[in-house]
């Protein structure tokens, strides 16, 4: 029997987690680690308010999040490829123009 | 008791691999680590008694969203990130604001104690595959073949994106 508090605390450490790291890395693949972070955050604060209320709405929206987020990383991680092949680099600080 | 146990290990175990997210320079340890944050925080949905999303939470980002990043990590040979400056200055003027705010809010949550804290009741498995495919081709079945939709156009997008150009 543990609280709901708790699970809300622990989402809101992984989530600050995720935002320091989107912030301060460097690297264009942690940085969109960091934001797979963020969402496993936010599916942890879904799953313990769906257990709180008894209502299982709350496990479908994580389905879906998760459905969002694996389709956002095969987008994403092409973008990055296709970053990588014109930059050669992958940090973020280098990729400054829209254009080259 | 045993909840409290496996809830303070496992998230302990969580925090300890986020924060390890941060600290590695290396992408590949910090991908390692966000294995680690996945699988215990699939132990904290069964906890809850979401035993269908701790399966995809593992099938599905421990598995394989996690083996598309290593994937690309090891393709494009990503090496130690190098630090040039001091970051970005949007992160020291509003990030770091930002990560305060989440931390009053986080010393709220801890202070407060009124009757929306009760204990989530554990053990019961109220979110087995059976209810969930219920709700899910019941009510939900529009967001779900909009989903499935989403997915496609992010399939061939992939491939339209990582393609080589002649």
């Amino acid at each position: 029997m543990v609280p709901l508090g708790y699970y809300l605390v622990l989402g809101v450490i992984l989530f600050a987690c995720g935002v320091a790291g989107f912030l301060v890395k460097r690297n264009i693949i942690t940085i969109f680690m960091s934001i797979e972070l963020m969402l496993n955050a936010v599916n942890l604060t879904f799953v313990a308010f769906a257990a709180h209320w008894h209502v299982l709405s709350g496990q479908i929206f994580v389905f879906f999040v998760m459905v969002v987020a694996a389709a956002e990383a095969a987008v994403g991680l092409a973008i990055i490829i296709a970053v990588f092949r014109t930059r050669e680099t992958l940090n973020v600080d280098r990729v400054n123009l829209l254009k080259l | 008791m045993l909840h409290y146990i496996l809830f303070f290990s496992f998230g302990a175990l969580a925090v300890a691999g986020a924060v390890n997210l941060l600290i590695q320079k290396h992408p590949i340890s910090s991908a390692l680590s966000l294995i680690v944050v996945m699988g215990s925080l699939s132990v904290e949905y069964l906890l809850l008694g979401a035993e269908f999303v701790a399966a995809i939470q593992v099938i599905v980002y421990a598995g394989a969203v996690m083996v598309l990043f290593v994937f690309v990590i090891m393709l494009l040979n990503a090496g130690v990130e190098e630090h040039e400056g001091r970051g970005s200055r949007m992160a020291w003027t509003f990030g770091f604001p930002a990560m305060l705010g989440l931390g009053i809010l986080l010393a709220w949550l801890l202070a407060r104690r009124d009757p929306a804290n009760v204990p989530v009741p554990v053990g019961a498995m109220y979110g087995s595959a059976k209810l969930i495919a219920r709700q899910l081709f019941q009510p939900y079945l529009l967001p779900f073949e909009i989903t499935s939709v989403l997915v496609l156009i992010a399939i061939m997008g992939a491939v339209v994106l990582a393609r080589r150009e002649e």
